[in-house]
């Protein structure tokens, strides 16, 4: 099953290879991994995305607190959750009608273009990774020319949180 | 240190180094310089408080501070340089994260400015070694200094213990701050969990009174928890049979009638069908090894297990088990008996009888057995003899191999931190530094160390360090003239093609450790044994080497082979 863990950690050098040496090493699945420092700057806080069975992420979320960075973490998979992820997709726009079928199709996505030539478009949308696999798909007859994907970052509804 | 040093609170990095040693009551390293390191060196050699033991290759340091901290109750510490000193380092390091071992290993690196530049002597410390370490830190300020210093420490030695490495820049060794070593430390970070769930504990209870084929199996965590005397009175109070791992040897009295040996790929028949039947399995401070489940699918089909380990990780991490408990062993030993008295239950009389009388019967079939008229030495007879000399009491160390293994079977400990060897990476070469860290730690006792031929040759230069601080350990070299383990397992499973297993153009042991300072003597008779053992023990002040020369044919009984279970055993 796919899980989200969301973790703080100490904002150290090294902090961000420990983890992604732990799932190296012992040969866990990783879907994505983003991570910035929150607004605390002493702390980071990292969405992982990973896949396993029950035990494997059992082993995952004891091995991560293990880590001496690792202050905190909390698999988002177990509480009422909100999942979003970025993306932006430079598409070429040049060919006749492509620049308003383009636009239609951010549109309805709730996309924005945020930069705009005579040739391109570059397209930011938001939404589950679900949503955006969904607007690559519908691009797929226009020449995209690159898309850039932030990773998930999640976290609980209502008054879990992830605090220190 | 230097006076003014001493009455100002400013000092050099170097100097806080040593003064924080002191602090910690750090009384000896295991070190060898070089350029990174020279400050350091420098600052050492004006005081006296902290002494230095200067080995001869830095895999022999680690170990012989591994030797030490396993030995005793303190945390063993190294110095090594940068570069090729910290990856020479590196195996030992490795060593002592598989068994759990406390050790505090300070490397130096080239100066901050320069590093990522591929200076002289540099490499990434902290990258190489991040795998193997319980933590690792670069300091890049002197001010940073004394707390990491105090932190590494810290973490290395509390929770499930394990190696730090702290990565020291020469500069940083030269720039100086105010000095004051922190009295403690908080990690917000790093808590490690001591006492047991009460509820858990309840529940652990209930489930051991209702056991009609019970084993208590425990690990190297007794043992570096400090456990053993809990451990004893608990698996007393029960009446159970016990076994441990060969990290686990000594938590529990060898010679007392509820031990039934150890278990695991090369444990006795008693154990491993005790393990196979059992209902309600106690694991304490252990950790499932596959060396000690064989095949995981048929391990322990029948039991309802208890697991109690410092290390959360540790638990349901190879088998799911029933009743956790998360906390320090000594601890949560005492908050079970504790909770044994007021249950006020006691086990199934009858059914523990009948339990031990089918053990008794597993017992008969005397699994150790081997040839005690052969013409040849046997290599069991040495170890036994050895231990009946010693009256069990020695520390004893041992490399990698059918020797190891022997020396498990056959020396049988009674006390904890007795028997000093490598179980979870198996590294030859450990036996010589080890013994040294063992002697330091202890300089009145026997000290022993069963070796063999191919494994005392990976760290042979020590012989070098044993002279200069006159270590008296007793070498004893089965020489089997075969990487003995490797031929075992090549005439069971590759049809006797034996690759590269024998050990070609030997030295002349005797003249080697002449040549070394020390004394050497062959044995080939079985006969003579007994005399040659007395009289190295008698040699109170030298180190003695015996080389025995033993039965080449020996191999290593029972034996659990790969994918088998434990009720599987290859018999003699
Ligand atoms: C550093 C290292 N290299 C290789 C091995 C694999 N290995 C395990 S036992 C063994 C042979 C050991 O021979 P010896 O020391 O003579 O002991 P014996 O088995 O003959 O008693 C080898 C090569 C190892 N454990 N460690
Ligand atoms: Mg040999």
């Amino acid at each position: 099953m796919r899980h989200i863990i969301s973790v703080l950690l100490e904002n150290e050098s090294g902090a961000l290879s420990r983890v992604a040496g732990l799932f190296s090493a012992r040969g866990y699945n990783i879907e994505s991994l983003t991570v910035a420092p929150t607004d605390d700057p002493t702390l980071s806080r990292m969405t992982i995305v990973t896949s396993g069975s029950d035990e494997i992420v059992e082993q995952i979320t004891k091995q991560l607190n293990k880590l001496v960075d690792v202050i905190k973490l909390l698999d988002l998979t177990s509480y009422p959750h909100i999942e979003r992820e970025m993306a932006m997709v430079k598409v070429r726009v040049d060919e006749a009608g492509d620049r308003e079928e383009v636009k239609r199709l951010a549109d309805i996505f709730r996309g924005r273009i945020i930069d705009v030539t005579h040739k391109t478009y570059v397209i930011e949308i938001t939404g589950e990774g679900s949503k955006l696999d969904a607007f690559l798909q519908a691009l797929e007859p226009f020449p995209v020319q690159e898309v850039v994907r932030s990773g998930v970052m999640g976290i609980a509804r209502g008054d879990v949180a992830l605090q220190v | 240190m230097s006076e003014t040093s001493a009455s100002s609170t400013v000092l050099t990095g170097a100097e806080i180094f040593v003064r924080s040693l002191q602090a910690e009551g750090v009384d000896l390293v295991f070190g060898y310089p070089g350029g990174a390191v020279l400050h350091i060196y420098d600052a050492l050699y004006k005081q006296s408080q902290v002494s230095h033991v200067l080995v001869r290759h830095e895999q022999g340091g680690i170990h012989a501070a591994e030797g030490y901290a396993k030995s005793s109750d303190k945390p063993g510490v190294a110095l090594v340089t940068s570069g090729p000193g910290a990856t020479n380092a590196v195996t030992g390091i490795a060593d002592a994260y598989m068994d759990s071992v406390p050790l505090v290993v300070f490397t130096g690196q080239v100066p901050t400015s320069m590093i990522g530049n591929d200076a002289f002597q540099e490499v990434d410390t902290v990258g190489i070694t991040r795998p193997c370490v319980k933590h690792n830190f670069l300091v890049k300020d002197v001010k940073d200094l004394a707390t990491t210093i105090k932190k590494a420490f810290y973490i290395a030695t509390t929770g499930r213990p394990g190696p730090v490495v702290v990565d020291i820049p020469k500069d940083v060794t030269a720039d100086s701050c105010e000095f004051e070593y922190p009295e403690s430390i908080h990690m917000r970070s790093y808590n490690p969990k001591t006492r047991g769930h009460t509820g858990q504990i309840r529940r652990a209870i209930d489930l051991i009174l209702s056991a009609k084929q019970p084993m208590i199996y425990t690990g190297g965590g007794v043992i570096l928890g400090k456990g053993s005397e809990a451990l004893t009175e608990f698996t007393r109070k029960l009446g159970y049979p016990i076994t441990n791992t060969l990290m686990g040897l000594g938590a529990y009295p060898a010679s007392d009638e509820q031990f039934v040996g150890m278990l695991g790929m090369h444990g006795t028949y008693e154990a491993n069908m005790g393990m196979h039947h059992a209902d309600v399995l106690i694991a304490i401070g252990a950790r499932f090894d596959d060396r000690v489940t064989g095949n995981i699918e048929k391990f322990c089909p029948h039991a309802k297990i208890v697991h109690v380990d410092v290390d959360p990780a540790s638990i349901s991490k190879n088998v799911k088990v029933d009743v956790p408990i998360v906390g320090e062993v000594e601890p949560v030993l005492r908050e079970l008996i504790r909770a044994l008295d007021e249950n006020g239950g006691q086990p199934d009389a009858d059914a523990l009888k009948a339990w031990w009388d089918q053990i008794r019967e597993w017992r008969g079939q005397d699994c150790l057995k081997y040839d005690r008229d052969s013409e040849l030495i046997k290599p069991q007879f040495v170890v036994q003899k050895f231990w009946e000399l010693t009256g069990g009491d020695a520390f004893v160390t041992s490399d990698v191999g059918q020797h190891q293994m022997w020396a498990a079977q056959f020396y049988g400990f009674d006390k904890p931190n007795r028997w000093i060897n490598s179980g979870g990476l198996g590294t030859m070469g450990v036996g010589l530094p080890f013994a040294m860290g063992v002697q330091l730690a202890h300089p009145d006792a026997t000290v022993g160390c069963i070796t063999g031929e191919a494994s005392i040759q990976m760290c042979m230069q020590e012989l070098s360090t044993c002279y200069q601080y006159q270590l008296p350990l007793k070498i004893l070299n089965l020489n089997n003239r075969y990487m003995g383990m490797v031929r075992q397992w090549q005439e069971f499973f590759y049809q006797g093609r034996y690759a590269m297993s024998y050990m070609d153009a030997l030295p002349d042991f005797v003249k080697l450790a002449e040549a070394y300072g020390h004394v050497g003597i062959q044995v080939d008779k079985p006969g003579d044994v007994e005399g040659a053992l007395k009289e190295a023990l008698a040699q109170k002040d030298r180190l003695v080497f015996l080389d025995f020369i033993t039965d080449q044919s020996e191999n290593v009984y029972p034996m659990i082979p790969a994918g088998a279970g434990q009720n599987e055993m290859i018999l003699v």
